[in-house]
């Protein structure tokens, strides 16, 4: 079974799920709109993986705990989805982040972005990550040796055009 | 009517609950319902500029008003990644 492209779930990620969710993504020639393969036109396959560090503001990581308000996750990963398609309309997102307990090494979050040419793949990768990070309703729960820290990053606020046009620029740096 | 509150993250930790019912007057706001939490926690009030909030899991301003079975969320920073 093809992995679904958007997800949020405690099953260990993996780049070949991630590979294999946006190559069956649908293509943008109408006739191949439900394709289950590449259609041919995409030259650019491009894969991120998020791994727990072992260190952290001089902090020893020992395992991180990840918790999220699940349906709206998903639909801030639709948001960027549809974010990327406006930007780079040629570009597919899939996006898989993991939630629950991660040691050290292990994944957190799985992208992969496919396009015509390179360029647009490397960015709407960049993109997404970054944009994750700022709308995404999940937190990091971190401990460390000797101690334990709620991690928080950004307010969340999906309209707010000031962080998607700094994702947008960090991703075409 | 009443309301469900759902609490993430260290908010949850401040409240003790994951999941909070509570009733409030009709024509109330999201605003409204965290200014009656942040009476029952003080320590909630810290997070008056950085905090999200939702309804129904769709992203809300503070100033939406509510009705009667809504799912109210209280976000802090988010730190996906």
């Amino acid at each position: 079974m093809t992995p679904p492209l958007l997800a949020i779930g405690r099953d260990p990620l993996a780049l070949d799920r991630i590979a294999a969710a946006v190559a069956a993504s649908p293509g943008t020639d109408p006739s191949t709109s439900s394709g289950q393969v590449p259609d041919g036109r995409d030259g650019a396959v491009v894969t991120f993986l998020g791994l727990v560090r072992n260190h952290n503001l001089g902090r020893s990581v020992r395992y991180l705990e990840y918790e999220a308000y699940e349906p709206l996750a998903l639909k801030a990963f639709e948001r960027i989805a549809s974010e990327i398609g406006a930007r780079w309309p040629s570009a597919r997102l899939a996006l898989h982040h993991r939630i629950g307990k991660l040691l050290v090494g292990e994944a957190s979050i799985a992208i992969a972005t496919r396009s015509p040419h390179r360029g647009d793949a490397y960015a709407a990768c960049r993109y997404a990550i970054e944009r994750v990070k700022q709308i995404a309703p999940i937190w990091k729960h971190e401990f460390f040796d000797g101690g334990e820290v709620w991690i928080e990053g950004a307010t969340a606020n999906p309209d707010d055009q000031q962080a998607r046009a700094e994702a947008e620029r960090i991703a075409c740096a | 009517m009443r309301v469900t509150v759902r609490l993430f993250a260290r908010l949850r930790d401040i409240t003790g609950a994951s999941e909070l019912a509570r009733d409030v007057a009709p024509g109330a706001t999201i605003g409204d319902v965290w200014r009656q939490l942040v009476g029952e926690f003080p320590e909630l009030a810290s997070y008056e500029r950085s905090l999200s909030s939702a309804i129904n899991a769709d992203y809300a301003r503070m100033d939406q008003v509510i009705g009667d079975g809504d799912e109210i969320a209280f976000l802090p920073p988010v730190s996906g990644g």
